[in-house]
């Protein structure tokens, strides 16, 4: 059977650590840019740690959320790519192939959780952090679009891994390095199609939601987080 | 003798393409010093990479993208009108038809270059063409972009074909008249043009031919751009008002570009005998009315929006309204409907000097109606987090500065080598054009509309 890839993200249990960030772009490659650029709009994270403030100083909590790419099922950056760059592929992932990609930026624009970054310049690295590049993962050239890819790489190599073993892959064998890195464990990422896989078990949980829903991407992560129904009190 | 067009019309027309004149080169000087700034610019960019420009996460469309549709709209002035006024045999329209053409034909190669100048890779567009590669694969057919492209090379091929075929009896008057290395040149370019019955009645069905052919083409290419904004689930791009809007915008600021070139051509060529009055009487009617759809349009979109009142949308809508852009907003209905309505609405500043003052409102206007399209929504998408604030750089202002200078630069050298009025046109209009002949009545050039010479075949 073909694997549907998901996440399920704990806001409740994210500290907003940034763990996930920097493991992100150890993984896979991202380049930093300056801070001059980073103020002009050109930092590249594929993950990011939004911030949400409720209440009024003093008595202010924050709540934390980390966005990637949704890898919908409707993905509107899909179809608006004229090169097929962005495309769906047989797991179900929103593929992004660097070498057919044009820039013209039109799917960074389409997406609705603005999750797609463009290399605005050749990538660079400050020193030693040049040293440490993965070899599983392209550099991507000035002028591509790039964007977080559940580190496809590393399903790549589980898959040829249990094809070897005549297997299909364990549930939470296999993690991308977000998830990896989150010292709350707040990400879990696996098999859809799997009922039993932890992720499918917590998409279906009451205290889940998506992102922006009602715009009809349908994305495959799926936020978990106490509702206010839950909150006796509340109400 | 009840011709009005004598030897002296014909010498008027042909004395630009056979004397050089001290103001040609100064346009052309400073005209191309522009144009080289920008192309140093453009090279600017390829060197070092995209982001010389401003466009910044999430603002990925900006400046370039404003330019592109701006361009494309004012392209709409020539070959749509000429042929609208064409097929209804519009007697006016003889001295506007070519001066209208080319700033179809110049305005979308300008255009075109916009998408271009934008890609992050600009060295693989050609990867759109649907040719037979070692890639396997074609381009994607669902991206409005990939239609994008087939529609504007329609539209150039077609409007290049409208613009080239009346000029070849052209071609050959100045063939006869010229000596030396012009005459080879432009003998070269009459294509045998003899002037015979059978190949005027070609000229004429041909041209029948494609003044209804460009019509739905034009319609079509201001729609399909517009789709590369609608087709998207942005705050106030998701429109299906968007179509029609742009259209009627595009011809909206195609007519005061054209306005303005014929006024500039007027004062330049001493063409006062040719353009007249009349001329922009008419054309100032015509942008009076496109300025009242403009409003007609305007007030539906934003209407409709505001009492949808869908949070997404009404960001972008107060940002327009009365925030950050309301300047940029307040300044465009001022230009494009404000203006040109006191002025043209009265018959006494209808007058030529009113026409080009409402024009270049309207094509200020009309620019920045495409970047309150093209910014504000992507400032302002979906998710409050990821807002941005886009400023333009020198370099984005420089190449936007070269294409205006371009504009210019190609028009001048264009009515340097080619007659910029029909001269055939003229003469027919001249010769056969029966009087009273419904919206064809009243071709300002007659004087004695009663006895009309039999045709005489060839005009040349």
């Amino acid at each position: 059977m073909a694997y549907r890839w998901g996440m399920a993200v704990d806001i409740d249990k994210c500290t907003g650590c940034e763990a996930c960030v920097t493991a992100c772009h150890a993984e896979n490659n991202i380049p930093t840019v300056s801070p001059q650029q980073a103020s002009r709009g050109r930092a590249m994270h594929w993950i990011r740690v939004e911030r949400y403030y409720e209440g009024n100083f003093p008595d202010v909590r924050v709540k934390f959320r980390p966005v990637l790419c949704q890898q919908c099922d409707n993905a509107p950056c899909e179809a608006v790519c004229p090169t097929y760059a962005a495309h769906h592929n047989e797991d179900g992932l929103n593929a992004q192939v660097y070498n057919r990609c044009i820039g013209t930026r039109y799917c960074a624009n389409a997406c609705t959780y603005n999750v797609r970054f463009f290399n605005f310049f050749n990538p660079e690295w400050p020193k030693p952090l040049n040293l440490q590049l993965n070899p599983d993962v392209s550099i991507r050239e000035v002028g591509v679009m790039e964007k977080c890819t559940f580190c496809v790489q590393r399903i790549k190599a589980a898959k040829t891994a249990a094809k070897a073993e005549n297997r299909a892959i364990v549930d939470g064998a296999l993690q991308p390095a977000c998830a990896q890195a989150c010292p709350t464990s707040a990400i879990v990422f696996g098999d859809l199609n799997d009922p039993n896989s932890r992720v499918a078990r917590l998409a279906k949980s009451p205290r889940g939601t998506k992102l922006l829903e009602d715009l009809g991407a349908e994305p495959k992560i799926t936020y978990l987080s106490k509702q206010p129904w839950h909150e006796s009190d509340a109400y | 003798m009840n011709r009005t067009l004598t030897k002296p019309f014909t010498d008027d027309m042909v004395r630009p393409v056979m004397n050089t004149t001290v103001w040609f080169w100064a346009i052309v000087l400073a005209t191309g010093t522009v144009v080289a700034c920008g192309a140093a610019a453009w090279a600017y960019q390829l060197w070092y990479g995209i982001g010389v420009s401003g466009k910044r996460w999430p603002t990925f469309w900006a400046l370039y993208l404003t330019n592109f549709v701006f361009w494309i709209g004012i392209s709409h002035a020539g070959t749509l009108i000429s042929a609208i006024l064409r097929l209804v045999n519009a007697g006016w329209r003889r001295p506007v038809t070519r001066v209208a053409e080319v700033i179809t034909v110049f305005a979308l190669m300008i255009g075109a270059m916009f998408p271009i100048i934008h890609l992050g890779r600009p060295w693989l567009a050609f990867w759109l063409f649907p040719y037979p590669s070692a890639r396997e694969i074609w381009p994607n057919f669902r991206s409005p972009l990939a239609w994008d492209f087939f529609a504007i090379n329609t539209y150039l091929t077609g409007s290049l074909l409208f613009l080239l075929l009346p000029m070849i009896p052209d071609f050959a008057t100045i063939r006869d008249r010229a000596t030396g290395w012009r005459k080879k040149v432009y003998g070269t370019l009459s294509f045998g043009w003899r002037g015979t019955t059978k190949q005027w009645n070609r000229l004429e069905s041909a041209m029948q031919i494609m003044a209804i052919a460009i019509l739905p083409v034009a319609v079509s290419v201001h729609t399909i751009v517009s789709f590369d904004f609608s087709m998207a689930n942005v705050p106030m791009w998701h429109s299906t008002i968007f179509g029609p809007y742009f259209v009627a915008g595009a011809i909206f600021s195609g007519i005061a570009a054209l306005i303005i070139a014929m006024a500039a051509l007027r004062k330049a060529l001493g063409f006062e005998k040719y353009l007249l009055p009349l001329h922009f009487d008419n054309l100032g009617k015509l942008l009076l009315l496109m300025s009242i759809l403009w409003g007609y349009f305007v007030f539906n979109e934003r209407l409709t929006v505001w009492y949808g009142n869908e949070h997404h949308e009404m960001a972008v809508f107060w940002a327009t309204q009365r925030g950050q852009f309301a300047p940029l907003y307040w300044t465009m209905v001022v230009c494009n409907f404000v203006v040109p309505i006191a002025i043209l609405s009265n018959p006494y500043t209808r007058n030529i000097v009113g026409c080009v003052i409402a024009s270049c409102g309207v094509v200020v206007g009309m620019w920045l109606e495409r970047f309150l399209i093209v910014v504000p929504s992507l400032n302002h998408k979906a998710l409050p987090y990821a807002w941005g604030n886009y400023t333009p750089t020198p370099v984005e202002l420089y190449i936007m500065a070269a294409t205006f200078a371009a504009m210019i630069l190609l028009y001048t050298l264009f009515a340097k080598f080619v007659p910029i009025i029909a001269i055939w046109e003229m003469k027919a209009g001249d010769f056969v054009h029966p009087p009273q002949q419904g919206i064809g009545a009243g071709d300002p050039h007659r004087i004695d509309t009663a006895a009309a010479p039999s045709s005489t075949g060839a005009v040349s």
